[in-house]
């Protein structure tokens, strides 16, 4: 029986360098190429020694590449995976994640290289050429990758390009979610996925036991915390990712400015910043709909209470929000600034997303509050942490509702952690009875899959089908072909039996039987119509009919009262006629009328 | 149904609408109707103008002919491009259609951004609310002028005024988006799938397809780089037919030498000190003009003329062409990845040399600076700010009139204007497939028929001597012909059914020729969005010692080949029937037992027993034993 194989390299009860190896019908696909940002050692990037063994290039081993969205942790391995452990296959993403993902690597290239001085890791060059190996997808779009193996994006609303990838060989099929979001926001709207029935579906768990609160509760709480602190004259940090977040964050604040006539400057560090809103302005077709319908008018993304940031502001005096790359404190602008305000507690810093393990984000969230921030050097946070959740993530009851939507056969947690994955899986288990799986980094799982065979039906035997169905008159009777499976090579037909015995040129032998027996207790002049109102009441799920020269017909077995000169006699005797096609209805009537009609209690 | 377009050729016969009095207009000499006593029936519907006749009414559109169809039986409507669907709310709104309708995200937008302008021109810019109906009885048919009395040809009795907005938002909102390559199923019957068709932004061929059939439908396309992503035929190759559509308009005119010498005519123009009106559509071909209007004035030291783009629907027209990177030719769809507007329109709105109006109400008195081209609709010229212009620059010979939309006519869109100084220039731009390459490209697809109008198999009327100019295939074709129905003969032979495992699994082939295994096969039938899975049947027996109860997938057996029936009868001796006759029947053997008869025949047997069901099935596990395939 066909089996899926499924090894996750990364994100495998982690979140981080997600990078998940598919075997389905003999194809090889790499779901995500993503780097860890708690590591900078080897561990920053999947083993891909997993799937090579170290000998050769991946080239032989996988199909093609498959980026869900921009995130680093999605794609950041991807130059090393295509150029330095050498990939030459097709990579598929989105238009806006083919535009955006060049630059996000590169800003990790310089972070990574210029700042930290590592040598060994892929260039710019690099990052170019593996970009040509990108093919570019729209939603929906079926892309034949080879003869078997097709795939399709589906709209995954986390950030700008974000996808959900269905691929199938032959029956079997699974969808990757990647990261999604179930709710539509200020910027995105909500995933979607057709009811595709994929023999496994692969989601995403991040916040697997999280159901949050309403939104707007959530945005009212941060514009408030924001406003108290610029009040009281502190200064805002909010570390957030150059794309996604960032904008989502900037609008809700635009428009508070707006509203509250707020003077308060809002500095958003460059760079990367003009550029991403950019990209947001000329993919406006991903976004929600609101900003589609008013984008002619108004376009969201022209801030006007929004500013460049210049390093030099981090000295100024006075209340002000900063929103700095990257997301995690793990380096950069945001960290910089981290070391500059931290000691002071009437600053704020607002972490809107997920920090992995290993981060500064993930340390003062877990609460810690003295931190060695370069080695010997231990800082006392004194400023106000406050987390609040504005992740794109589809939380445990957004997870819930994508898995009702496809109607997959099979479950597997990825992105997310083990504890939590160990709940929602028991969940899955319990509330839609379906096989769930969470393997640790390489892990294998295999799923069986029981797949339908595909046959080609004659029309003759269909129509021959349709016809049955569509003029009986009784909705319990099983709707029953009867046909004959010829085999010829590789390809199965099913047809007609005559059209088959036709086309082998086989003559058809039909078989009848005629048989007689005797019920008792009835009279024979009101035989007919007794027998006709027993036989319609004990054989419902048949056609039971009168001709036109008193017999009765039940499908096609037929029923003759004989009749019988004697006037006195206590029973009658019936002859019984079928062919060997309704075996079972015949023997069924010759018992029934061997016992006879019910006695009548009247 | 595969598009829904309006005949805007009726437009022709009126007059121009706008929304000033006309004194020129109003003065026009009238044209009377009367009846058979010589009454006058109206003397206000009708207007004659350097020598032709036109109605002085609110406009009416030519409908698309429903007298052949019954639009109710209609399930889905295919749209290829943004042109191709400006009848839509009728259709939608007043024939009780219930179907669905498929189009690109690009064609539904500039679509509803064509069809918001017409509403514009025709309900909001106008003063003129009555709609002429007098001269359309029948009655006086013979009293009006040929080119009017013709119209009864064109389906007169189908014209009506133009929906309103709401008609065209609830129209709009039925439309289903679909991308290229997007699989789309018809209730689980067909699959379509559209494909770029390289004629305009989101435009599309479609392919109709089930397991084994296919059709597809060859419109408005083009092999031409443009602005749009290429054309992409692949998925058409190999259909049992293909119906082809969008042929040019303008097969004498090449696209390319029409551009430059609409460029050079255009600053030659302004060069002199005068204005340039070109009446045309607010999207599609204007972004390729714009574009290469605006290197070529930069290359001839024309940057100082301010080009003036004058629509309702402009501004959006404009912003949306810049969303739909992915829609466009890879030139353009790189350019968003810098991350660069794919077209220059905003830059140069930013540098003052492009300015874009609502109408030219909008603020542009204040703003206009002569010499100047001005891009502005409808191409009719019939309603719209383009009225406006010629009717202000028709009496200088300084200023020039560029008709580009290959669809209008521009002498007919002239004739009430008349007479006229200014120059009239007539370059037609039809970007889709000549008769060279649409024969190339049918020929490429090896369809097994090929249906297209019959005006695309002859030479033109007006050029009869150019026998080039028609399509030449090599694959079978039929016309077709106006108001006719074709009988399409594509017979469906077979369909994809599914077999649940467990009903495969329990099939027992076995081979009856060399190479061809049988099974008798019987199950039941599910059927979900005409999507069939066939479920074993099953019977309960009891097996084994314990005569436990199973259930057992059974299967209707099948019965071919002789009775052998010396073996058969030998196989009765020894059961135990020992007095077996057999004798003569009229067509076969008969064989008697007792009270037991078995008459068979080439074909049949019958076996006619006196209740017995255990001797009966005795019998029949012996005939089947001795029944032989050959």
């Amino acid at each position: 029986m066909p089996e899926i194989k499924i090894v996750p390299l990364g994100a495998g009860q982690d979140v981080g360098r997600s990078c998940i190896i598919v075997s389905l019908g003999g194809k090889n696909i790499m779901l995500d190429c993503g780097m860890h940002m708690g590591f900078n050692d080897e561990r920053r990037f999947p083993y891909f020694g997993y799937i090579t063994g170290g000998m050769s290039t991946l080239t032989e081993h996988i199909d093609c590449v498959i980026i869900s969205h921009f995130h680093l942790d999605h794609c950041g391995a991807l130059p090393y995976m295509s150029e330095m452990v050498g990939f030459e296959g097709p990579i598929y993403m989105t238009h806006p994640t083919k535009a955006i993902c060049p630059i996000l690597l590169e800003d990790y290239r310089k972070i990574t290289v210029d700042r930290k001085g590592e040598t060994d890791f892929f260039t710019s060059q690099m990052i170019k050429d593996c970009m040509k190996k990108v093919v570019a997808v729209n939603l929906h779009q079926t892309i034949h990758v080879d003869d078997e193996l097709e795939i399709k994006a589906y709209y995954a609303g986390h950030v700008l390009g974000a996808a959900m990838f269905y691929m199938k060989v032959g029956s079997d099929s699974v969808l990757y979610t990647g990261d999604y979001n179930m709710t539509p926001d200020r910027h995105l709207g909500a995933a979607w996925v057709d009811k595709c029935r994929p023999s496994l579906l692969i989601t995403e768990s991040t916040y697997a036991t999280t159901i949050r609160d309403s939104k707007r509760c959530r945005e009212r709480d941060f514009l408030k915390k924001v406003h108290e602190r610029i009040e009281d004259g502190g200064k805002v940090l909010i570390p957030v990712f150059a794309l996604g977040r960032a904008q989502e964050l900037c609008i809700l604040l635009e428009s508070y400015w707006d509203r509250m006539n707020l003077k308060v400057p809002i500095y958003f560090s460059t760079g990367l910043t003009n550029k991403a809103t950019e990209y947001y302005k000329l993919f406006i077709t991903w976004t929600n709909q609101k900003i589609k319908n008013t984008f002619v008018e108004r376009n969201m993304f022209d801030f006007k209470h929004i500013k460049g940031f210049n390093r030099a502001y981090i000295e100024n005096p006075g209340p002000m929000v900063v929103f700095a790359t990257p997301g995690m404190l793990h380096g950069g602008l945001s960290l910089e600034i981290f070391k500059k305000w931290c000691t002071n507690e009437k600053n704020m810093i607002i972490m809107p997303g997920y920090c992995v393990a290993g981060t500064v984000g993930n340390k003062i969230l877990s609460g810690m509050r003295k931190i060695e921030l370069k080695p010997g050097q231990v800082v006392e946070i004194k400023m106000q942490v406050q987390y609040m959740s504005f992740s794109a993530h589809a939380d445990a009851k957004g997870i819930m509702q994508l898995i009702r939507m496809c109607e997959p056969e099979n479950v597997m947690l990825v992105h997310g952690e083990a504890v939590k994955m160990e709940f929602l899986a028991s969940k899955i288990n319990k509330e839609l009875h379906l096989p769930c799986f969470k393997p640790a980094n390489g892990e294998t799982v295999t799923i069986t899959t029981n797949p339908p065979i595909t046959v080609d039906a004659s029309m003759k035997l269909l129509s021959k089908h349709r016809q049955v169905a569509g003029t009986t008159p009784n909705p319990k009777r099983i709707k029953t072909i009867h046909g004959t499976v010829l085999i010829k090579g590789n390809s199965m037909q099913l047809m007609d039996q005559e059209e088959a015995m036709e086309e082998l040129d086989i003559p058809k032998h039909e078989l009848r039987f005629t048989s007689t027996v005797q019920v008792p207790n009835i009279h024979h002049t009101v035989a007919t119509a007794e027998l006709m109102q027993h036989l319609k009441k004990s054989l419902k799920s048949h056609n039971v009919s009168s001709t036109t020269d008193g017999s009765i017909l039940i499908d096609s077995v037929l029923l003759r009262v004989q009749s019988s000169d004697d006037e006195e006699q206590k029973s009658v005797n019936v002859l019984v006629s079928w062919s060997l096609h309704d075996e079972d209805l015949g023997t069924n009537i010759m018992d029934l009328l061997k016992v006879g009609l019910p006695v009548r209690t009247s | 149904m595969l598009d829904c377009c309006l005949d805007f050729s009726s437009l022709q016969n009126f007059l121009p609408i706008g929304l000033i009095e006309n004194p020129r207009l109003q003065n026009l000499p009238k044209w009377k109707l009367v009846d058979e006593h010589d009454n006058l029936i109206t003397d206000k519907e009708l207007k004659e103008c350097s020598g032709r006749v036109f109605v002085d009414s609110v406009p009416e559109f030519s409908f698309p002919e429903t007298d052949l169809l019954d639009l109710t039986t209609v399930d889905v409507i295919l749209l290829s491009n943004s042109a191709s669907m400006f009848a839509l709310p009728y259709i939608t709104e007043y024939t009780g259609f219930k179907g669905t309708i498929y189009a690109t995200e690009p064609s539904l937008q500039f679509g509803r951004l064509l069809m918001e302008e017409l509403i514009e021109y025709c309900h909001h810019r106008v003063l003129k609310t009555e709609t002429a109906t007098k001269w359309k009885n029948r009655k006086y048919k013979k009293q009006l002028p040929s080119s009017l009395s013709h119209c009864w040809e064109k389906g007169l009795s189908s014209w009506r005024v133009c929906y309103n907005s709401e008609d065209l938002n609830k129209s709009l909102s039925k439309v289903q988006i679909v991308g290229y390559a997007e699989k789309v199923s018809v209730f689980g019957a067909l699959n379509i799938t559209a494909s770029s068709s390289g004629f305009s932004l989101g435009s599309c061929n479609w392919k109709i397809s089930s397991d084994f059939e296919k059709i597809s439908y060859l419109s408005a396309s083009s092999s031409l780089t443009t602005h749009p992503q290429q054309l992409n035929a692949k998925s058409l190759h190999n259909s049992d037919l293909l119906i082809f559509s969008g042929l040019t308009q303008v097969p004498n005119h090449n696209p390319d030498n029409m551009l430059a010498e609409f460029c050079s005519c255009l600053a030659k123009t302004v060069k002199a000190g005068g204005n340039v009106l070109v009446p045309c559509s607010p999207s599609g071909l204007l972004y390729d003009l714009l574009e290469c209007l605006l290197s070529y004035m930069e290359q001839s030291n024309l940057i100082n003329i301010p080009i003036y783009l004058i629509s309702p629907s402009a501004k959006a027209s404009l912003a949306s062409s810049q969303i739909y990177s992915e829609w466009l030719h890879p030139n353009k769809q790189n350019k968003a990845y810098l991350p660069e507007p794919p077209f220059p329109h905003d830059e140069l709105i930013h540098l003052g040399r492009l300015k874009v109006f609502s109408s030219v109400h909008d603020g542009l008195s204040s703003n206009f600076k002569k010499p100047c081209i001005v891009f502005a609709g409808h191409a009719s010229l019939r309603f719209g700010d383009a009225v406006h212009f010629v009717e202000l620059w028709s009496k200088s010979a300084s200023n020039s009139f560029i008709f580009v939309e290959p669809s209008f006519s521009y002498l007919d869109a002239l004739a009430p204007f008349q007479p006229i100084t200014a120059r009239v220039y007539h370059f037609p731009i039809d970007t889709r497939s000549n008769h060279q390459a649409a024969s190339r490209l049918i020929d490429s697809l090896k369809p097994r028929l090929l249906v297209a109008p019959p005006s695309y198999l002859k030479a033109p009327i007006n050029a009869p001597h150019r026998t080039d100019l028609k399509l030449v295939t090599e694959c079978p074709i039929t016309k077709l012909e106006r108001n006719s129905v074709l009988n399409l003969n594509i017979k469906r032979t077979s369909e994809k059914v599914d077999l649940d495992p467990e009903l495969a699994s329990s099939l027992t082939p076995s081979e009856v020729k060399s190479g061809v295994l049988m099974a008798p096969l019987s199950a039941q039938v599910i059927t979900r969005d005409n999507a069939h899975l066939l479920k074993p049947v099953y019977k309960r027996v009891a097996v084994g010692r314990k005569r436990k109860l199973h259930d057992e997938v059974i299967h209707r057996p099948l019965l071919s080949g002789k009775l052998c029936l010396t073996s058969f009868v030998d196989d009765l001796k020894q059961e135990g029937f020992s007095d077996v006759k057999i004798e003569d029947g009229s067509s076969g053997k008969i064989i008697l037992l007792q009270d037991t008869v078995i008459q068979i025949d080439d074909g049949s047997t019958h076996i006619v027993c006196e209740g017995s069901e255990s001797l009966r099935i005795k019998l029949r596990d012996l005939f089947l034993k001795n029944l032989t395939a050959i």
